[in-house]
């Protein structure tokens, strides 16, 4: 018998391998063994999003300028407007909603939520779960360089994006007097959506991070203990942020659809008028 | 990559442990830490190791919930439990050190639940006189492991992992490292060490039905006994009351005893809460007399109260709450799939999800049943063997020179039964106790070079199952010894049974030396079953002769044609060694307990 | 494996071969038992077909995470993937985790994991903690007692992304350790800095948060919500928040966390 290797050698070492495994996977996109429909989620999750795309954007861009249905009648005003700002150099083409849609739209954009989601259903990265990706962005360096890098400001949304908030409260409790006194399903449309946006927004992972989540002892001081009993709140409304994020999101276009087909006079609003 | 069969690879360390679980961890850190190279050989991929199945908590009395606990008591419950046969060095050791090794844990970073004033919490635990288990939640085990195996990594010993040791190297009567090989490859590889240590666990894999993993085969017992050290008390092996009994992929499954300590009841198929009819005379006082008495008790410890209810009759000893499930089921009293029926779905289930998260899950995914709604069926189940290598209380040293042993299979310490939470203190304590001594001891001595004709051996013995054609099955000579044990050296034992079973034993033994394999040696655990086999063979041999010499019952140890406890074996423990190709039995002197200290047990 | 009623076979196409042939599925029939699970199917086959199917196991508990495969192409532990909750008109189809090199049929290489979690400061308390025990509430450690549930089945490597289908240019630690990192850094005794070595190092930056780690954890760890993005946004608070980030530079420490913490337990500042 020969001896042939004599080390106190460590083991796990560090070593310089590679950074990733290196495994045996299937690459390629869709490529898996898996035998379910794992096409559907994605599936559905894309159409819901584009469905939603498209309306908006043709209800804030184009509807008002190109097809003059307004987004305000009846001292209700559409939420893809709220608050309301028309300067004067802003031509007619241009939808006052460019000047406040980019809040909301920045801060769904940088929600872990919906990132979960487009990069499932639009980027394939991955498609789903133990499903291979398209082998063109097997390099690329997704969160950790630009532009994927700026998710990280999710947190200034998240400010900013209580700023509409305030105002969608507003407008959706002035519509009950601004008229004179009334009672109309246009404002309980309007008040259920700004809940719907404020349960989003209150159940947003960086909130729950600034109000808690930055502490490593909860009990070490008498703010840390009030911190830590919100933090107990929000999480709470964390682990339903996607059904806030979907229930928001439809609700958000519906209350629209609903002023716009008021204003387009398909609809007349039911109101009880004191 | 394979290499020529001729070659083999050479690790030298000062003290290498054998085990990678509570034990061997415990004892690596600490030969570490006194200045020795360490080397860590486990069979599993590290962090695998049996501990992380221990569940409901480690023993220790630090008296945070019941403040007039201290190591008295738990050293006279020690005592108590184990029927007073236990090494009683090792019992005032266990329980005096215990409460440092835990402390010690959370410093490196274990997170125990905790009292209101935010100190350790403890639970109740059967044979406990007063709540002592330190947990997180039904899953103490894994966070001993967890805390000892980053403990481990990051102090720099070296782990060699998923290698399986098949024999120590010996100069004399001396132990100068181990042999084995890589599973991954299934080439030879040496180890030469000053000193070894022995923490491999038990032997559970030699019943039918056990809560063990495939890892317990006996290895550890059957090293030291090939290389010559003495193993004592084998006879008893400990059945757990509550196992899974269905479905029957499952059974065995460990149910914590944590689920009684948290106010579980037995019952039989009559409805009827039997565990008043089975309480010792002796030790009935220590247990309440009524099932309002018994749910007060559970009430003041949902609450974090004391109380002067007594605790219910369900946290007697283990042996003895098995036997009784085991009689009521022979009586015609069990369960559908032949066990008994544990009740914890009186209590609100937000609690039992919170304290018995694991076992809810257990039973949810593995037999779809919600303990929060209805009952769990249980059974005995093979759990723990008291019996192993006879160490020396101080330095877990055993009677070979320089080899060690702590955790499970060294023997001594619990005596005739262990109580629940003593297993996992008993790791930390003997734990660093052996790495200490291995260290000290490695520090005296010289490295010594295995002969060669040692080495040739151990690579004929690796190669010996490819090339018989016998036709024997590893698989199968392993149920059939599972079957024997089983049905012949059970919960109850009468000396023809283990007459019987000592003769197939033997007849298995043959059928072993011919075995046959197939396959590559590159991960084949059909080739790695034949090595636990003989592990296995070894261990239950010293059990069935060990049970067949002790002509009385203590304990775990039932014997139907000697019911009772016989004044003259109270003084002895059983002794197994090797002479020659036979297995020697033979009994030795219980050390003498200090009159102080019998004074802790009868005042 | 028990002796017992046997009802009928059920077809599982395991598996098997080296990374030198390559490998192929190949065909068993097995009686199926009541309760059955991959793993009870998988020992039939080595005890009566196969006795060299290589195959890692410990516990078959769901307790110490060995026994992880793909089954039907879903990582899972064998253990407590029942065979009566797979469809009955397919064969089932175990492979090994796919993410690791392969050793043989079923076993793979995981020796990347422990190499990667040798890298992690290991816990480090404040240099004057004090002497006699430690004191802290439940409160103070529930999010790491989740943390601490983990069983290493690195299932959930095994089915990120980012370590299966991407190469990747700096290393990236992987769900399994972000959630172990998470346990040290939310302790309320560590005082230990990981954020630095999670952004480089541990290339938390790779995660893009899709959560296929969260659905296949069998301890139910809420891996994404509870560890990742609780750990991203302490690295946004040290390098991408500019207020923060301005605080640092201004008064040279964290805004919260980090070494100026205080100690669980000891009289606080308020008095409390």
């Amino acid at each position: 018998m020969a001896e042939i290797h004599t080390s106190p050698d460590t083991l796990p070492a560090v070593s310089t391998r590679m950074h990733t495994p290196g495994g045996t996977a299937l690459q390629g996109l869709g490529r898996t063994s898996r035998r379910d429909f794992w096409w559907l989620q994605p599936g559905i999750v894309a159409a819901g999003f584009g469905a939603f795309i498209v309306y908006s954007l043709f209800s804030a861009l184009v509807w008002q300028p190109m097809f003059h249905v307004p987004y305000e009648v009846d001292g209700y005003l559409s939420p893809f407007f709220s608050p309301l700002i028309q300067p004067n150099w802003l031509p007619w083409w241009i939808s006052p909603a460019v000047l406040i849609l980019w809040i909301p739209l920045g801060f769904r954009t940088t929600c872990y939520y919906y990132r979960k989601a487009y990069y499932r259903s639009y980027f394939a990265d991955p498609p789903a779960c133990a499903v291979g990706e398209p082998t063109i962005h097997r390099r690329y360096a997704m969160e950790r360089a630009f532009p994927f890098i700026l998710q990280n400001i999710h947190r200034y949304f998240l400010y900013l994006a209580f700023i509409p908030l305030l105002f969608l409260w507003i407008d959706a409790l002035y519509s009950f007097v601004n008229t004179g006194p009334r009672f109309g399903l246009g404002g309980l449309v309007l008040l259920v959506n700004a809940g719907l946006l404020t349960g989003y927004s209150f159940s947003c992972h960086s909130l729950r991070h600034i109000v808690g989540g930055r502490l490593d002892c909860f009990s070490c001081s008498s703010l840390a203990r009030v911190r830590y009993r919100a933090w107990q709140r929000l999480t709470g409304l964390n682990q339903d942020h996607m059904l806030w994020a979907w229930v928001s999101l439809v609700s958000v276009a519906l209350a629209d659809l609903y002023v716009r087909l008021l204003a387009w006079g398909v609809l007349v609003d039911p109101a009880i008028r004191l | 990559m394979s290499r020529a069969r001729d070659q083999y690879e050479t690790h030298a360390h000062d003290v290498l442990v054998i085990g990678a679980g509570g034990a061997g961890l415990r004892a690596a850190i600490e030969a570490q830490a006194a200045g020795a190279s360490v080397g860590l050989v486990c069979k599993s991929l590290l962090g695998k190791a049996h501990t992380v199945m221990a569940e409901g908590g480690v023993a220790a009395a630090l008296a945070n919930v019941a403040t007039d606990d201290s190591w008295r008591t738990h050293f006279r419950d020690t005592m108590l439990g184990g029927k007073m046969l236990n090494n009683w060095r090792m019992a005032q050791i266990h329980a005096q050190e215990a409460p440092d090794r835990v402390r010690e844990l959370e410093r490196w970073g274990a997170v125990f639940d905790r009292t209101r004033d935010g100190r350790i919490l403890q639970r109740p635990f059967g044979g406990h006189s007063h709540p002592r288990l330190a947990h997180v939640g039904d899953r103490t085990g894994l966070e001993m492991i967890r805390t000892l195996q980053d403990r481990a990594v990051a102090s720099g010993l070296a782990v060699y992992m998923e290698c399986t040791i098949t024999r120590l190297l010996t100069d004399g009567d001396r132990v100068i490292g181990a042999i084995g090989y890589w599973r991954t490859t299934g080439d030879m590889v040496v180890f030469r060490a000053k000193a070894v240590v022995l923490a491999t666990g038990g032997i559970g894999r030699a019943y039918q039905v056990t809560s063990n993993s495939w890892e317990y085969s006996g290895d550890g017992h059957a090293l030291a006994y090939e290389a010559g050290a003495e193993l004592i008390d084998m006879e008893f092996v400990q059945f757990h009351p509550t196992g899974m009994v269905w479905p029957p992929g499952v059974r065995g499954l460990l149910v914590t005893e944590a689920v009684r300590g948290e106010g579980g009841i037995l019952r039989n198929n009559e409805n009827d809460r039997f565990m008043w009819r089975y309480l010792p005379d002796e030790r009935r006082h220590e247990y309440a007399e009524t099932d309002s008495e018994a749910s007060r008790w559970v009430e003041a410890l949902r609450e974090g109260r004391q109380t002067d209810a007594r605790q219910p009759p369900e946290l007697s000893t283990r042996d003895n709450v098995s036997r009784a499930i085991y009689t009521e089921v022979r009586e015609g009293r069990g369960s559908e799939h032949g066990g008994v029926y544990l009740d914890i779905s009186y209590l609100p289930p937000e609690l039992v999800r919170r304290k018995l998260p694991s076992m809810y899950e257990q039973f949810r995914e593995l037999a779809g049943v919600d303990i929060t709604t209805g009952p769990m069926e249980i059974g005995p189940t093979c759990h723990y063997v008291m019996g192993g290598v006879r160490v020396d209380a101080e330095t877990g040293a055993s009677t070979r020179t320089g080899l060690f042993a702590a955790g499970e299979v060294a023997g001594g310490m619990h005596g005739a039964n262990r109580l629940g939470g003593n297993s996992l203190s008993d790791l930390l304590v003997f734990g660093q106790r052996a790495g200490v001594g291995a260290a000290a001891f490695a520090k005296e001595v010289a490295p010594d070079k295995p002969g060669s004709g040692e080495l040739a051996l151990a690579g004929t013995e690796l190669a010996a199952p490819f090339d018989h054609h016998s036709g024997t099955n590893p698989y199968r000579l392993h149920a059939e010894l599972q079957a024997t044990m089983q049905s012949l050296v059970g919960i109850f034992r009468t000396a023809e049974d283990l007459e019987t079973a000592i003769e197939r034993l033997g007849e298995l033994r043959a059928k072993w030396a011919t075995i046959e394999v197939s396959g590559p040696r590159a991960y084949n655990p059909g080739w790695n079953l034949t090595f636990e086999l003989k592990n296995m063979l070894i261990c239950s041999e010293a059990v069935a002769r060990s049970a067949l010499q002790r002509t009385e019952s203590r304990g775990a140890h039932s014997r139907i044609d000697h019911p009772d406890p016989d004044p003259a074996w109270a003084k002895r423990n059983s002794v197994v060694s090797r002479d020659g190709d036979q297995m020697r039995v033979g009994h030795s002197r219980l050390p003498e307990m200090p009159a102080e200290l019998r004074e802790l047990i009868t005042p | 494996m028990p002796v017992g009623r046997t009802h009928r076979l059920r077809h599982l196409r395991v598996f098997r071969g080296t990374p030198e042939d390559g490998g192929e599925l190949v065909e068993y029939s097995v009686p199926v038992q009541e309760g059955m699970v991959v793993l009870d199917a998988l020992h039939w086959i080595q005890a009566n077909r196969a006795p060299d199917l290589a195959v890692r196991w410990n516990c078959k508990a769901a307790k110490c995470g060995s026994c992880s495969a793909e089954v039907n192409g879903r990582p899972t532990l064998t253990c407590k993937t029942r065979l009566s909750d797979l469809p009955e008109d397919i064969p089932v189809q175990v492979e090994p985790m796919r993410t690791f090199p392969l050793v043989r049929d079923l076993v793979t290489d995981v020796s990347w994991n422990y190499e990667v979690n040798r890298r992690i400061t290991p816990f480090t308390p404040p240099e004057d903690a004090p002497e006699e025990a430690w004191r802290w509430q439940q409160e103070d450690i529930e999010r790491v007692q989740e943390f601490r549930k983990c069983i290493e089945c690195f299932l959930c490597q095994d089915i990120c992304h980012v370590l299966r289908n991407h190469e990747t240019r700096n290393p990236f630690m992987g769900p399994r350790f972000l959630v172990r990192a998470a346990g040290l850094e939310l302790h309320p005794m560590d005082r230990a800095d990981r954020t630095p070595y999670l952004r480089d190092g541990g290339g938390i930056g790779y995660c893009n948060i899709t959560k296929c780690c969260t659905e296949v954890c069998p301890e139910h760890i809420k891996i994404t919500d509870n560890a990742i993005i609780p750990l991203k946004e302490r690295v946004a608070d040290t390098y991408y928040d500019p207020v923060q980030v301005a605080w640092r530079k201004l008064f040279g420490r964290r805004s919260e966390g980090g070494s100026g913490q205080p100690i669980p337990g000891q009289p606080s500042a308020d008095g409390s």
